[in-house]
């Protein structure tokens, strides 16, 4: 028996999966305003904060800020998408997903590029409440000038990290969705898993600031080489190699994603 | 050709047998129906059948595939419509169908005019663009129906289809796939437990307990093996059973034994007891089954036994897994009495192994 490409990764079943992951998202607005609520109160308190510059890369602290808190949207409305197939499994949608002829392959593609576009969407608007609150983009090239050019390489580089970042947390949820079968049980564990890949990714404060210990932790934390990266595409100033940054989220996207699809077809089936 | 063959087709859960090896067919174009009480494993076959389950082992072949080895040709076959809702709240019937209808590869004119199509068979397509959060239940199941032939499948699946709604949707139900059935060939499988479902839906019934296929047949064929009526006498067990001591279920013991000798009884036994009143006999009778009333009277006057009431009837599919089974199919309610039953019957099972 031959199995073609088109029956595996299968585009149009990939594409309606999307379709209405973006239609339910756009008619739960109000579950999309709640979700982008905390990080607009973290990024408006915090910007009040008096912090040196000196202390923070010789930054503002909005400009140091606000792309860590981008960082944390994503990481957030990520695990929404965890959330969904739970909540598609105690609905009964998932078994007309699963009984469709449809690669459990395409499935996953689906879920997961749906997941990265309202996703993506949150991490974007986010951007953008940041600009009223004094955050102005400088662009890629370190130390230079803020020119039109620079602003521009940064901002798309931006938006390719954002979905690394996506892909990376979407996975994990979708992993432990896959094992934990509840809406009750996901949501505690996500807890205890989320606010700590939060706080030691340096969105708040730099990683030199961190004891040692932690810091090895943080190391170890994928959200960390995103926020990095969003903070030296987006005002020019970042702790590891832009290469670095990539390389850590590429594999760490790689992994969660293949866990997540791994263990989801285990579960269904 | 047969649109489903199953052989020895068994499924354990933790050592529990849900499905214990099932063998059958379903010619195309019949509706075949799967009738068993609670519990029985209806759900799970089907579900083996729709390939959403392995089965732990023997085979079943849907339009000729095998439902694991080439699951995605059985899959693009067939349709599905579950016990439970499998519809997104969030999305409008019509956004509901046109998922179903890209998933299963439809094209956009195709997709258009049978979603028209079938809302309109269900009567709901003044409502295609309502969420389906404000839909009752009878007209989500509808719309689950609708959704199931969507993309005309040629075997379709349905698992309790009317279960928990009113008389009126249910009819109206029944009459649809009836209809369906008819007009587009299409072949159907339905789970039931309600009795009158398979008697009125189905061209062929099997009967299901504890996960074994124990009497397949045409409606009619099953029902004969129970005679050709069913009597039931009210036994007067107030006046002289009472002087004697007795109660009614004594009196009733007594009669169904005097009854079953006579040679055109096919069966006959005690029914429900009430504590001091009357106790109720069944009996099965061959042949005409007015001319068997007197002398079951007869019978009953020359032992002195009073009768209080009698009654006469058509045996139904309930008397047919009462004769097989010694229990009534009726619903129970979930996790109750008859999952008690199930549980004993097991562990007993499993002693005796
Ligand atoms: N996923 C499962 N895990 C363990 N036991 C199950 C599972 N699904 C069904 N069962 C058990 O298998 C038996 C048959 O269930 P089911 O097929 O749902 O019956 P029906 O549909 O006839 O009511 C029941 O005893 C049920 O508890
Ligand atoms: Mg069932």
């Amino acid at each position: 028996m031959k199995t073609r490409i088109a029956d595996v990764i299968n585009p149009s079943a990939i594409y309606t999966l999307w379709l209405r992951e973006t239609i339910r998202f756009f008619r739960l607005r109000s579950r999309v305003l709640g979700s982008l609520g905390m990080p607009l109160f973290f990024l408006a308190f915090l910007a009040l904060l008096p912090v040196e510059p000196s202390s923070v890369h010789g930054l503002r602290y909005i400009d140091f800020l606000a792309p860590g808190i981008i960082g944390m949207t994503l990481l957030f409305s990520s695990t929404f998408a965890g959330l969904s197939v739970i909540w598609d499994r105690e609905f009964g949608f998932l078994r007309e997903i699963m009984v469709a002829p449809v690669s459990r392959v395409s499935i996953i593609l689906g879920r997961i590029v749906g997941g990265m576009t309202t996703s993506m969407f949150q991490g974007i608007l986010m951007l953008l409440a940041a600009f009223p609150m004094g955050f102005r983009i400088r662009g890629l090239p370190s130390g230079g000038e803020a020119t039109t050019l620079a602003i521009l390489i940064g901002v798309l580089l931006s938006v390719l990290f954002m979905i690394l970042i996506s892909a990376t947390f979407i996975g994990m949820g979708v992993a432990f969705a896959s094992k934990l079968k509840d809406m009750s049980g996901y949501s505690l564990v996500m807890n205890f898993l989320v606010f700590p890949i939060f706080f030691l990714s340096g969105a708040l404060f730099p990683l030199d600031d961190f004891p040692r210990w932690m810091r090895m932790l943080a190391y170890a934390d994928p959200l960390t080489y995103g926020v990095d990266a969003l903070r030296r595409c987006l005002v020019g100033v970042g702790e590891f190699p832009l290469l670095l940054d990539f390389a850590a989220l590429a594999l760490s996207g790689a992994v969660t994603v293949w866990l997540g699809a791994y263990l989801f077809e285990r579960a269904e089936g | 050709m047969d649109a489903i063959v199953a052989e020895r087709l068994t499924k354990c859960f933790n050592g529990l047998k849900a499905v214990d090896s099932v063998t059958f067919r379903v010619r195309e174009g019949e509706i075949f129906g799967l009738l068993g009480p609670n519990g029985a494993g209806k759900t799970t076959l089907l579900k083996m059948l729709a390939t959403l389950l392995k089965p732990t082992s023997g085979s079943a072949r849907v339009c000729g595939y095998d439902v694991v080895s080439d699951a995605d040709e059985v899959r693009r076959r067939i349709g599905v419509v579950f016990q439970e809702p499998t519809l997104d709240i969030k999305l409008t019937a019509f956004e509901n169908l046109d998922f179903h209808a890209r998933m299963y590869g439809m094209g956009k004119e195709e997709r258009r005019r049978r979603i028209r199509e079938v809302l309109r068979l269900v009567g709901l397509e003044d409502k295609a663009d309502v969420l389906v959060e404000n839909f009752s239940g009878g007209m989500q199941r509808r719309l689950e129906i609708a959704r199931g032939l969507l993309h005309s499948p040629e075997v379709l699946f349905l698992d309790e289809p009317t279960l928990g709604l009113d008389v009126q949707t249910r009819k109206s139900i029944w009459e649809y796939i009836k209809e369906r059935n008819e007009e587009e060939g299409v072949t159907v499988v339905v789970t039931t437990h309600y009795m009158e479902e398979a008697e009125f839906l189905c061209d062929r019934v099997a009967i299901i307990d504890f996960g074994k296929v124990i009497a397949t047949g045409t409606p009619e064929s099953l029902k004969a093996s129970c005679g050709s009526a069913v009597i039931t006498i009210a036994v007067d067990g107030s006046a002289q059973s009472r002087s004697r001591n007795q109660d009614g279920v004594a009196e009733a013991e007594r009669l169904a034994a005097i009854l079953s000798e006579l040679e055109f009884v096919e069966e006959a036994g005690v029914r429900g007891c009430g504590r001091g009143r009357g106790s109720v006999v069944e009996v099965n009778v061959r042949g005409s089954g007015e001319t068997c009333i007197p002398e079951l009277v007869l019978a009953a006057a020359k032992a002195g036994i009073g009768i209080k009431s009698l009654s006469f009837r058509k045996p139904t599919l309930e008397d047919v897994f009462l004769k097989l089974t010694g229990r009534e199919i009726r619903d129970e309610g979930e996790g109750g009495f008859k999952d008690f039953v199930r549980w004993t019957h097991v562990l007993w099972h499993r002693r005796r192994r």
